[in-house]
């Protein structure tokens, strides 16, 4: 690029020009691109694996252009654990949503935040499973309904919402785990801040990175993109509050 | 030759060493904890690493993960534990990555109890996990085949891209005896342009579970399908004893054809013309070898498993109704006594 020519706008370099394939107004757009531009800053893309998760994201192995695994429901802090293990000096991301990450897989989870193991998870929560068609996830509000349980959440017979940024800052002494959102533009700035964050924590070889980022899912949520927003800041951001939970090395 | 006396379990865990093996993730379960205990002391002795999952499932998983990194990986487990690790076996052939699967055999069903059984053979031949695919599968009957085949288990998984599984018992894992190891030259890990790195200067790779279109699964199938086939003329093993006369064949492998062969001797005192085949490859089942034995004249063939009869279909399927074939078999952890053997051999040759 010529010297005096500064980019201001475009794709960030860590993807690829292969369009979404995710719904409009899905927030998987935004947070790709976050750490998309986080890769860029932080100069990672040559030596960065990600690994897939099931679920709409199991897609994403199109769109970052790095190196990329896909792994199975859940399961992808384990193939995490052992790549870094074999690539010690590769900087390896985990992007998984909540059905993945918070249902089956939270044994997966637990242990690699509890291992400190030094890799990054973004954590993407929009409280459905959204790929299978908008059943209950472990992090649906209490009172939605969903396709598995039509009369809304009842924490009588189904529980309460997981809160996974929370539990995890419990079991990983050294580690960076905050809880983001992004229905609106300081928030998204934030999120990039902490997504930047949970990776230099791996970068520096200190410990375990999650960043947890409230999304919006507007087909299974049926509204349109505003009110999803709308809907994050009035309700969701409330019960699932924003912020660092951990951030410190022993 | 330098002999030392070991355990199946541990001389299992040396041939994994010797052939590069750098990796091992599992849980404890017994009966294959030596192994396991083995690979948490040498692998730091040789710069490897040895790490204990939270499950069998996770453990599996995470080998996926350091095979996508090109290590040499290794996993142990049992009953329970190896079914849950169906779900990390059908992702490492589906993405064609190498890894190594010992299952140190308890008896079943559901928590059944640590003694020896050969249960698992079904579990282990069929791929043990879902979707179409296969895993090579080796029954050695000592601790020096322990030895040698999961040693030579690590190249056939380097060859095939696919994961190899080494099916031993309680019986073997426990039993002590003399292994030579200067059988197997020690290895480096082999270098692979496949694994995943970070791209640098390069075009990026991806390892998928899955391919992106219906069209192109089908297409991956049919590529399997032709590895598999590969597979199924290339490794099929076994070893014979005194079959070339023989009228009677008993059928065994692993720890139930060593006292099965004491069965035999005891019946060639008696000029009973009784042989002993005992696959080493389980799959590929040595068919055509078995198929050669009913053609050339052998008329009844015994099959003797620690199970309620699973390898016995592979025998029929084998045998396609040339011969009379027969099984005898306890499940639950029952241990064979050559005598139980030898009347089932008595009675067949009265009959």
């Amino acid at each position: 690029m010529n010297k005096e020519m500064e980019k201001v706008v475009g794709l960030p370099d860590a993807m690829t020009d292969v369009p979404f394939p995710y719904c409009p107004g899905c927030s998987h757009g935004i947070i790709h691109r976050l750490v998309a531009e986080v890769m860029d800053e932080l100069h990672v893309t040559r030596r960065a694996i990600g690994i897939t998760s099931a679920g709409c994201s199991v897609r994403n192995w199109r769109q970052f252009d790095c190196d990329m695994v896909m792994s199975l429901h859940g399961r992808g802090p384990a193939v995490a654990t052992g790549l870094k293990r074999a690539q010690p000096n590769a900087v390896v991301f985990t992007y998984q949503g909540d059905g993945d990450m918070a249902a089956i897989g939270t044994g997966e989870i637990v242990h690699a935040a509890s291992r400190c193991e030094r890799i990054t998870v973004i954590y993407v929560n929009n409280g459905v499973f959204g790929a299978t068609g908008g059943q209950q996830a472990p992090t649906t509000l209490i009172g939605e309904k969903t396709t598995s349980y039509p009369a809304g959440r009842d924490p009588r017979t189904s529980g309460y919402p997981l809160k996974m940024a929370e539990l995890l800052a419990q079991v990983a002494p050294d580690s960076f785990i905050a809880r983001m959102a992004v229905h609106d533009v300081k928030h998204v700035r934030k999120t990039k801040q902490a997504i930047r964050q949970a990776f230099e924590i791996q970068l520096r070889g200190e410990g375990f990175g999650l960043v947890e980022i409230l999304a919006a899912c507007p087909t299974n949520w049926k509204m349109d993109a505003r009110q999803c927003m709308e809907k994050i800041r009035r309700d969701i951001v409330p019960h699932f509050p924003l912020g660092v939970f951990s951030s410190r090395t022993s | 030759m330098q002999k030392k006396l070991m355990r199946g379990n541990q001389a299992a865990g040396e041939g994994a060493i010797r052939a590069g093996c750098r990796f091992f993730f599992g849980y404890p379960i017994t009966p294959q904890n030596e192994l396991f205990e083995h690979m948490a002391e040498r692998l730091p002795e040789v710069g490897g690493t040895f790490l204990q999952s939270e499950s069998e499932l996770s453990g599996i998983h995470m080998m996926m993960g350091a095979s996508a990194g090109g290590g040499r990986c290794m996993s142990s487990s049992s009953g329970p534990g190896f079914a849950l690790m169906g779900e990390g076996l059908t992702t490492l052939a589906a993405a064609e990555l190498p890894a190594v699967v010992v299952c140190v055999s308890r008896a079943g069903p559901g928590l059944g109890r640590i003694a020896s059984s050969q249960s698992e053979y079904r579990l282990a031949t069929r791929g043990g996990g879902h979707g179409d695919y296969q895993c090579p599968v080796f029954g050695p009957a000592s601790s020096q085949e322990l030895y040698e085949l999961t040693y030579t288990a690590f190249d056939v998984a380097d060859t095939y891209r696919n994961p190899v599984i080494v099916l031993s018992d309680a019986i073997l894992g426990q039993m002590m005896e003399p292994v030579s190891l200067d059988a197997r030259r020690s290895m480096a890990p082999p270098s692979r342009r496949w694994a995943v790195h970070g791209k640098g200067d390069l075009p990026r790779k991806v390892i998928k579970a899955a391919p992106h279109t219906d069209e192109a699964l089908i297409e991956l199938n049919r590529k399997l399908k032709a590895k598999y086939d590969t597979m199924r003329s290339r490794l099929q093993r076994y070893e014979s004893f005194h079959t070339e006369d023989a009228s009677i064949v008993i059928v065994a492998f692993g720890s139930s054809a060593r006292i099965a062969y004491d069965a035999l001797k005891a019946a060639r005192m008696d000029r009973i013309p009784v042989g002993l085949f005992r696959p080493i490859s389980l799959w590929p089942f040595p068919e055509d070898a078995l198929k050669h034995l009913a053609a050339r004249g052998a008329r009844k063939f015994l099959v003797v498993e620690a199970n309620n009869g699973q390898m016995v279909e592979d025998v029929r399927l084998s045998i396609c109704g040339q011969a009379d074939v027969h099984h005898y078999g306890v499940g639950g952890g029952h241990v064979f006594s050559p005598d139980e053997i030898l009347n089932e051999v008595r009675q067949l040759h009265h009959e």
